[in-house]
């Protein structure tokens, strides 16, 4: 099972979805057709990454008339900004890289 | 987790390696092999020697070599020095070591934080996109 940090970094290790999560942390909250401006594919793929955002809990939808609104909900955030989990994450990179060193590595 | 009673904090990573713990150590303990996967550096596998591990950030970590048992541990210090205490650190960083039949189990602890030092080099220096960057390339290779 995936514990919240993996999901979180699964979630914005795609760039496409992380740009969209960035923009509502700078610019608050929008449509889905104001953040298709700009950003490079359809509606319906920004709708579809949305829908992965919401159920990282790392953004949530608010219904306003025929439109719904998503905003950014940066709490949920809080496993990478925690310290400890930040450097563990940090840790499990490098151990990839160890691995991959590894075997490249003459025996 | 957290020490109650001394206020420190550890962080503890555990992985099966399927390599040897021979040709694991020497990719612990040689700085060629280091600054591949960790940082460049200038170690030493001596008791008390003291080096520095250079990230691409630009900060330097101050290291010394606190306790080496060849293929089973290897300890030393990770300390950051800075102005600002929120960015400071001071931190023990242990290898350990145990063979299994299919190469060698890796723990790996850091532990010595104070909690006040929410924002350390890790996290605040690279900044966690640069990191969720290099994830990114884990992940692609990992599927």
């Amino acid at each position: 099972m995936l514990n919240a940090q993996d999901v979180l970094f699964k979630t914005l290790a795609d760039p496409t979805r992380r740009a969209i999560f960035e923009r509502l942390c700078r610019e608050g909250e929008q449509t889905v057709g104001a953040l298709t401006t700009g950003a490079g594919v359809s509606q319906p793929a920004v709708s579809k990454h949305l829908g992965v955002l919401k159920q990282a809990g790392l953004v949530r939808d608010r219904p306003h008339g025929r439109q719904t609104h998503y905003s950014a909900q940066l709490e949920a955030l809080a496993p990478l900004t925690d310290w400890t989990g930040r450097m563990t994450g940090f840790w499990e990179t490098r151990i990839d890289h160890l691995e991959d060193l590894l075997k490249r590595m003459d025996q | 987790m957290t020490d109650a009673a001394t206020g420190t904090r550890s962080v503890v990573v555990e992985r099966e390696i399927p390599f040897p713990p021979e040709k694991l150590w020497r990719a612990l303990t040689q700085p060629h092999l280091m600054e591949e996967w960790l940082m460049k550096n200038d170690f030493k596998p001596v008791v008390g020697h003291s080096f520095r591990l250079s990230g691409e950030w630009g900060g330097v970590l101050d290291c010394e070599v606190l306790a080496i048992e060849p293929e089973r541990t290897l300890s030393y210090t990770w300390d950051f020095a800075h102005d600002d205490l929120a960015y400071a650190m001071k931190s023990v960083v242990t290898f350990t070591l145990t063979p299994t039949d299919a190469g060698t189990h890796l723990r790996v602890e850091q532990a010595g934080f104070r909690p006040d030092q929410k924002q350390a080099f890790g996290g605040a220096h690279a900044g966690w996109r640069q990191f969720l960057a290099n994830l990114e390339q884990v992940l692609a290779r990992a599927d």
